[in-house]
C-alpha cells in the first residue's frame, strides 16, 4: 500500500505527549510525497463489461392505519423501477437529497430487505428472489461501508474480532490464519497491525472508518456498497479515506455503489453517475454527462446549490436556480413525473405521463419531457411523439408509442439524437 | 515556549469600533485528565452588516468560542479570560442577569441540528413566542403569537398562521431551520451566531437557508457569524475569515485573500482536501495526514507541525520548538497567518496550485 | 390515540383474566389440598377422609378445574348462588365467592380494606414524589458538587437498608420508645369517620413510605435531568436569556418527567396492589394483611380476588402512565 507511511501511525495524541523531545525531522512525508500518493479523479474503463445489473428495482414498504384494525393503507414508495449498471472493477454514484431512495437502493442490493420487483444481476445470477441460505456464499462477493463510524462497529469487540468475524462465519481460513490476516487487512488501510487487540472506542472517526473498510475487505469482495462512508468525517480526514478507497479499488479490483449526496466527493470517485429523485433515476450518465452538460432541471437544480469555493475568487454568487418548497411524500407522490411539482419548467404533459428514461448520449440518459441544457430546455416535450400523445400529453390517436423507450440497465449503441429529434446515432 | 505574547495590535480586520470585538480570548475547561485549553489567544471582531466565517474541524475550538461570546459556558466548569466587547459592553465576567438582557436580543444564536435543538414537546408558536416575551415582558401572549407568526412568514414558512401551533417533528427539516432562524431574529439582534446552520441538510435546502440568512442578513443590517468546516458555504457567505487549528486562529483575513492567497500550510490542506462540482479531473485529492491533535496533550510549537507536509521547508526545527505568531504575511496588514514558512505564496503557486488545479496554473 | 387506549384496555383485559386463571389454577392443582385447612378449622382438628371429602364436594372441589373456574367467572359478571354448610346464600355480581377462613362475601370483605390500602398507598406515594423530584432536581443542577455527592450517598445508605427493617425501626422508636403524639398512634380510621384521626394514623407510615420511596425517585429524577440538561434544546433556551429557573423548570422538567412517570406507574400500582410490610407493622387492614392472611389459611377465593384486584389496578395505573406520557409528549399524542 502506497499510503500507509503517512497514516500508519496513529492515535497522534500518543505520540506528542508533553515530554517527549521535539523531533528535530519529524515523521511527516514532503507535500510532493503525499501529493505523488493521492488520486486524481477515477476515470471510466468500458472494455471490461459490468458487474452489476439492476433491472427496474421495486422496493415499496407498506403502510398501515393507525387504528384498531392495523389494515394496509399504501405504500411508501421507496424505489420504483430504477435500473442501472457497476462496471467491473468502476464505480457508480447514486445521488440524491435524503428520503430519494438512494440509501434503500443499497440495501437492496445487499439484501438487506427482500425487493418487491425487479432484478439485481450479480454476475448474471438474480439475487432479487433468492433465499438467505442461498444468499450466503454471494454475500462474500458484495459488501457494505458505512456511514457512521461511531455506531456500526461493535464497542464490545476487539478490531480483530471485528475485521476476523467473517472469516470465522464463512469458515475460509483455518482458525490459525485469522490473525495474519486480520493483520494484513488492518495495513492494507493504514492501521498499525499490532492494534488488533483495541477496542473501536481506542480510535478516531477516521481510523474507525477504516476499520468498517478493513472489514468489507475480509471476504475479498467484488462489489462494496459504500453508504456515505466520508460524510461523517472531518473534512481533512474525508480525503484520506477517499483516497485509500481509490488504493483499494485499483489493488483489489473492487466495483463500487458508492451512494453519497455529497455531489463534488461522488464526481471525485465515480466516473458515472446516477441522480435520483423520489425513488427513481432521473437522469444517469458519465461524469462529464451529468456535471458538466447535465439536461435534467433537477440535476442542474442540485449542481446549482453546492457551495463553491472557487466562487470566492470571483466573487458573488454562481446563478443558482431555487427549488421551492420540500419533497413531496413518496406514500403519495405526484402523478406522471415526481419532480413536477417543483419543478420550474414543467408543462402540462408532466402531471399526464411519466417521462421515460431517455439514452440522450452515448453515455446519457435522461428522464424529462423537456431535456436540455440550462436554459435552454425545449418549449414542446420531444416525448409527446415517444409516448403517442400530443404536447399536452392527451391521447394522439395519430400517433403510436414508440418501442424504444424501455426501462433497462446500461446504454445502447443507438439513441435519440436531440438536435434531429429521432432516433439513431451510433 | 514562547505562546503569550501577542499584540492584540495586529488583529486589525474591520473597524477598531466593530460591534463585536474579542481580544485574547482564552476558554479553559478542566476535565479529569488535566485542564482543556479549547481557545487560546483568539481574536477577531465583526462589524454590523459584516459576516465572519470561522472554518475548523472538529476540536478546533470554533464552536466553543463563540459560545463564550454568549456567555453560554458553565462559569464553575470553564476559565475564561480575555476580553469580549458586544457593541462596547464587556461580557467576560459578566454577571448571569446581564447577560441574560443579551442572550436572545442583542445576540442570539442557531444551531445546528433544529431537530434537537427545538424543544420537542412545546408547539413551535410557544418557544418563538416565548424568546420574544423574554425580553418584552410588557408584550401579551397574543401579541407574542402574532409576533410570531410573522417572523415565519418572514422566513418563509407557507401559512404561518396554522403552522404557527405545530409541533417541531411536525416540520420538515428546511422548515424548522427557518423557524430556528425566525426565534433567533425575533428580537431583531446586531448579533447572530449561526453554529454550523446547515451541516444536517440537503444541498438544495441548504442552498434555501445560505439564500435566506443573506436576505436577513441585508434586512436587518446584523453582524453575523458563521460557523462552519465547510469551506464552500464560507465562499459565499463571508466577508472575512477565521481559520482555527487546536484552539488557536491560524490564519485571518478577508474572505477572497484567504481563500485565493492562503498562506497557512492547513488552509492549503483544507482547500486540497475538497473536491470541487467544478475542479478538472486532473486535480488531485491531497489529504492532510494524521489526525487532529488531542487538546489534553497539544503538541509543542506549531499544533499542526505532526501533520504539516512542508517543515522541511522551515530551518532547524523552529517548527518543532517555537509556536508561530499570528502576523500579517506578505500580503498586508489584514492577511494574517500562523506559520514560520518565510515564502508561502510561492510554495502555494508553485507546488500546493499545481496539484489542486494544474489548469489555473498553466494559464498564469 | 384512543383507538391506542381501547387497544391497550382490551390487551389489559386479557392480562387481568390470564392472571386469574393462572392463580386460581396455580392453587387448583397446588401440592396442599386447599380443603384441608378449611377441613381441619371447622372440624377441630379431627378431619377424617370422610369429613374431607364432605368439604372438597361442598367447596365446588370435586366438579373439576374448568368448571368451577367457569362457575367463578359467572358469579363476577352475573352472580352466583354458593352454598356455607347448609345455608344458601345469594352472591350478588361482582361474585367473587365467600372466604373459607371468615366465611364472609369476599366481595365485602375486598370493599372493606380498599380504603385503607388506597390512603395508605396514596399518601406515600404522593410524598415520594413531592419529596422525591424537586430533591433530584436541584441534585442534578448543583451536580458534581459536595452537595450532591454528600445527598447521592446519604440516600443510596437509606435505600440499601430493607424496607421492612426501615419501617419497623420508624416504628419501634416513634410508637414504642420515645411515644411522639400523633406520629406513635398509627392505625387505620375511615376518613369519614374522623378525618383528623385518618391523618394521624397514617402519618407515620406515610413518613416511612415516601422518605424510602423518596431515596429512589431522587435518584431516578437526578438521573434523568442530568441527561436532559445536556440536550441541544436545554442550550437554545439558555441562549434566548430564558431565567434558569424556567430553562431547569420549563424547559428541562418536563422531558425529564417521562422516565420517572414510568416507574412511577408500576410502584404506584405495585403500592395500591396492597403494602404488606406497612400494613403489618403499623396494623392497619388493608388488602395486603388480608392477602398474607389468605395464603396462610389456603383461603383461594380470598388469594384469587387479591390476586385479581392487583392486576386491574397495575393494568390501571399503566394506562394512566400512557395518558400522562402523551400529555407530556405530543409526539406520542400525535402518531
Amino acid at each position: 500500500m502506497a499510503d500507509q507511511d503517512t497514516t500508519t501511525d496513529d492515535l497522534t495524541p500518543e505520540r506528542s505527549r508533553p515530554g517527549s523531545e521535539p523531533q528535530l525531522k519529524p515523521q511527516v512525508l514532503s507535500f510532493d510525497e503525499v501529493a505523488a500518493q493521492a488520486h486524481t479523479a477515477a476515470q471510466l474503463d468500458l472494455s471490461r463489461g459490468s458487474v452489476l445489473e439492476v433491472d427496474n428495482l421495486k422496493m415499496y414498504f407498506p403502510v398501515k392505519a393507525g387504528g384498531l384494525i392495523r389494515r394496509k393503507v399504501g405504500d411508501v414508495q421507496a424505489v420504483d423501477g430504477v435500473s442501472f449498471q457497476v462496471p467491473r472493477g468502476g464505480s457508480l454514484g447514486l445521488v440524491g437529497e435524503s428520503g430519494c431512495g438512494k440509501s434503500t437502493t443499497g440495501r437492496l442490493i445487499t439484501r438487506l430487505y427482500q425487493p418487491t420487483g425487479g432484478k439485481i444481476l450479480f454476475e448474471g445470477r438474480d439475487l432479487a428472489d433468492l433465499s438467505n441460505k442461498q444468499l450466503k456464499p454471494l454475500r462474500r462477493d458484495i459488501q457494505m461501508i458505512f456511514q457512521d463510524p461511531y455506531t456500526s462497529l461493535n464497542p464490545r469487540h476487539t478490531v480483530g474480532s471485528i475485521i476476523g468475524a467473517p472469516l470465522e462465519v464463512h469458515k475460509v481460513v483455518p482458525k490459525n490464519q485469522i490473525l495474519p490476516r486480520v493483520q494484513e487487512l488492518l495495513e492494507i488501510v493504514g492501521l498499525n497491525p499490532e492494534h488488533y487487540n483495541r477496542y473501536p472506542n481506542e480510535f478516531s472517526g477516521g481510523q474507525r472508518q477504516r476499520i468498517g473498510i478493513a472489514r468489507a475487505l475480509t471476504l475479498n469482495p467484488k462489489l462494496l456498497v459504500a453508504d456515505e462512508p466520508v460524510s461523517a468525517l472531518d473534512v481533512s480526514i474525508q480525503a484520506q479515506v477517499i483516497n485509500l478507497l481509490q488504493d483499494i479499488q485499483k489493488e483489489f479490483d473492487v466495483a463500487f455503489l458508492f451512494i453519497a449526496h455529497d455531489l463534488a466527493v461522488v464526481r471525485h470517485f465515480c466516473p458515472e453517475v446516477a441522480v435520483m429523485y423520489l425513488g427513481k433515476i432521473v437522469e444517469i450518465g458519465d461524469r462529464d454527462s451529468i456535471y458538466s452538460n447535465a439536461h435534467h432541471p433537477y440535476t442542474q437544480a442540485l449542481l446549482s446549490a453546492v457551495p463553491d469555493v472557487k466562487q470566492a475568487a470571483i466573487g458573488g454568487r454562481r446563478e443558482r436556480i431555487r427549488l421551492e418548497g420540500d419533497v413531496p411524500s413518496p406514500i403519495n407522490p405526484p402523478s406522471g413525473c415526481r419532480f413536477r411539482t417543483r419543478c420550474p419548467i414543467a408543462q402540462e404533459i408532466c402531471a399526464k405521463h411519466e417521462p421515460p428514461l431517455l439514452q440522450i448520449g452515448k453515455r446519457h440518459k435522461v428522464a424529462c419531457h423537456f431535456p436540455g441544457p440550462i436554459h435552454q430546455h425545449p418549449d414542446k416535450p420531444i416525448t409527446a411523439r415517444l409516448l403517442g400523445t400530443d404536447d399536452a400529453g392527451s391521447p394522439d390517436p395519430g400517433a403510436t408509442p414508440s418501442s424504444q423507450i424501455a426501462n433497462k440497465p446500461g446504454y445502447d449503441d443507438t439513441w435519440y439524437d436531440l438536435d434531429a429529434k429521432t432516433f439513431g446515432r451510433a | 515556549m514562547t505562546i503569550h505574547n501577542m499584540p492584540s495590535s495586529s488583529t486589525g480586520n474591520g473597524d477598531p469600533d466593530a460591534f463585536l470585538v474579542v481580544e485574547d480570548l482564552n476558554v479553559e475547561f478542566p476535565t479529569p485528565d488535566g485542564p482543556v485549553q479549547a481557545v487560546q489567544d483568539l481574536s477577531y471582531r465583526v462589524g454590523l452588516g459584516q459576516t465572519l466565517g470561522i472554518v475548523g474541524e472538529s476540536g478546533s475550538g470554533k464552536s466553543v468560542s463563540s459560545m463564550a461570546v454568549l456567555g453560554l459556558h458553565d462559569a464553575q466548569r470553564s476559565t475564561i479570560t480575555g476580553s469580549i466587547k458586544i457593541g462596547g459592553q464587556e461580557v467576560v465576567g459578566l454577571n448571569e442577569p446581564g447577560l441574560r438582557k443579551l442572550r436572545g436580543n442583542a445576540v442570539s444564536m442557531i444551531f445546528q441540528d433544529a431537530l434537537a435543538a427545538l424543544h420537542p414537546f412545546y408547539r413551535i408558536g410557544a418557544q418563538l413566542g416565548e424568546a420574544y416575551q423574554v425580553h418584552h415582558s410588557s408584550a401579551s401572549k397574543r401579541d407574542a403569537r402574532r409576533k410570531s407568526i410573522e417572523m415565519l412568514d418572514r422566513v418563509g414558512i407557507p401559512q404561518p398562521d396554522k403552522r404557527v401551533d405545530d409541533f417541531p417533528h411536525q416540520f420538515s427539516g428546511g422548515m424548522r431551520q427557518r423557524a430556528m432562524i425566525a426565534m433567533g431574529l425575533i428580537n431583531d439582534p446586531s448579533l447572530l451566531i449561526a453554529d454550523e446552520p446547515t451541516t444536517a441538510l440537503d444541498v438544495t435546502v441548504q442552498a434555501q437557508i445560505l439564500d435566506l440568512l443573506q436576505d436577513l442578513q441585508r434586512e436587518f443590517n446584523s453582524a453575523v457569524i458563521i460557523i462552519t468546516h465547510d469551506l464552500g458555504v464560507i465562499a459565499e457567505m463571508a466577508d472575512d475569515v477565521l481559520v482555527m487549528y487546536a484552539g488557536r486562529a491560524v490564519e485571518y483575513g478577508p474572505c477572497k485573500e484567504i481563500l485565493v492567497a492562503p498562506e497557512m500550510p492547513y488552509t492549503w490542506g483544507l482547500l486540497s482536501s475538497i473536491p470541487d462540482v467544478m475542479a478538472d479531473t486532473d486535480a488531485r485529492l491531497i489529504p492532510i495526514p494524521g489526525n487532529p491533535p488531542s487538546l489534553l496533550s497539544p503538541p509543542s510549537g506549531c499544533s499542526f507541525h505532526p501533520r504539516c507536509v512542508h517543515v522541511d521547508k522551515v530551518p532547524g526545527a523552529l517548527c518543532a520548538t517555537t509556536l508561530p505568531e499570528l502576523l500579517p504575511g506578505g500580503r498586508g496588514p489584514h492577511h494574517l497567518k500562523r506559520c514560520h514558512l518565510a515564502n508561502p505564496a510561492e510554495i502555494f503557486r508553485t507546488e500546493v496550485l499545481a496539484e489542486i488545479a494544474p489548469k489555473m496554473v498553466e494559464e498564469n | 390515540m384512543f383507538a391506542y387506549i381501547i387497544k391497550r384496555l382490551i390487551s389489559g383485559v386479557i392480562v387481568v383474566i390470564l392472571v386469574s386463571m393462572a392463580v386460581f389454577a396455580l392453587f387448583w392443582f397446588g401440592p396442599e389440598d386447599p380443603a384441608r385447612p378449611i377441613c381441619n378449622q371447622q372440624t377441630g382438628n379431627r378431619c377424617t377422609p370422610d369429613r374431607l371429602e364432605n368439604f372438597e364436594e361442598q367447596m365446588g372441589y370435586n366438579n373439576g378445574f374448568v368448571s368451577e373456574y367457569a362457575a367463578y367467572a359467572k358469579g363476577i359478571f352475573a352472580g352466583r348462588q354458593m352454598e356455607i354448610g347448609s345455608t344458601q346464600i345469594d352472591c350478588d355480581a361482582p361474585c367473587l365467592g365467600y372466604s373459607h377462613r371468615t366465611f364472609n362475601l369476599v366481595w365485602e370483605e375486598l370493599i372493606d380494606r380498599v380504603p385503607a390500602t388506597i390512603s395508605v398507598a396514596a399518601g406515600g406515594a404522593v410524598l415520594y414524589l413531592l419529596l422525591g423530584v424537586p430533591i433530584g432536581v436541584a441534585a442534578a443542577r448543583r451536580r458534581g458538587t459536595l452537595g450532591d455527592k454528600l445527598l447521592v450517598s446519604s440516600f443510596l445508605v437509606i435505600s440499601s437498608v430493607p424496607y421492612y427493617l426501615f419501617a419497623l425501626l420508624a416504628w419501634l422508636y416513634f410508637t414504642l420508645i420515645w411515644q411522639v403524639p400523633i406520629l406513635g398512634d398509627s392505625g387505620y380510621t375511615p376518613l369519614t369517620d374522623n378525618p383528623a384521626k385518618w391523618f394521624g394514623g397514617l402519618l407515620l407510615p406515610w413518613l416511612c413510605l415516601g422518605i424510602f420511596g423518596c431515596t429512589q425517585y431522587t435518584r431516578y429524577t437526578r438521573g434523568a435531568m442530568v441527561e436532559t440538561l445536556s440536550e441541544d434544546y436545554i442550550r437554545t433556551a439558555k441562549a434566548k436569556g430564558l431565567k434558569p429557573s424556567t430553562v431547569v423548570y420549563r424547559h428541562g422538567l418536563r422531558s425529564a418527567l417521562v422516565p420517572v412517570v414510568t416507574v412511577f406507574g408500576i410502584d404506584l400500582g405495585v403500592l395500591l396492589a396492597g403494602t404488606i410490610f406497612t400494613e403489618r407493622i403499623f396494623e392497619i387492614q388493608g388488602i395486603g394483611r388480608w392477602g398474607l392472611q389468605a395464603v396462610q389459611s389456603f383461603d383461594l377465593p380470598v388469594v384469587s380476588a387479591t390476586a385479581l384486584f392487583g392486576a386491574i389496578i397495575i393494568v390501571i395505573s399503566n394506562l394512566i402512565v400512557d395518558v400522562i406520557y402523551s400529555v407530556l409528549d405530543p409526539r406520542v399524542r400525535l402518531s
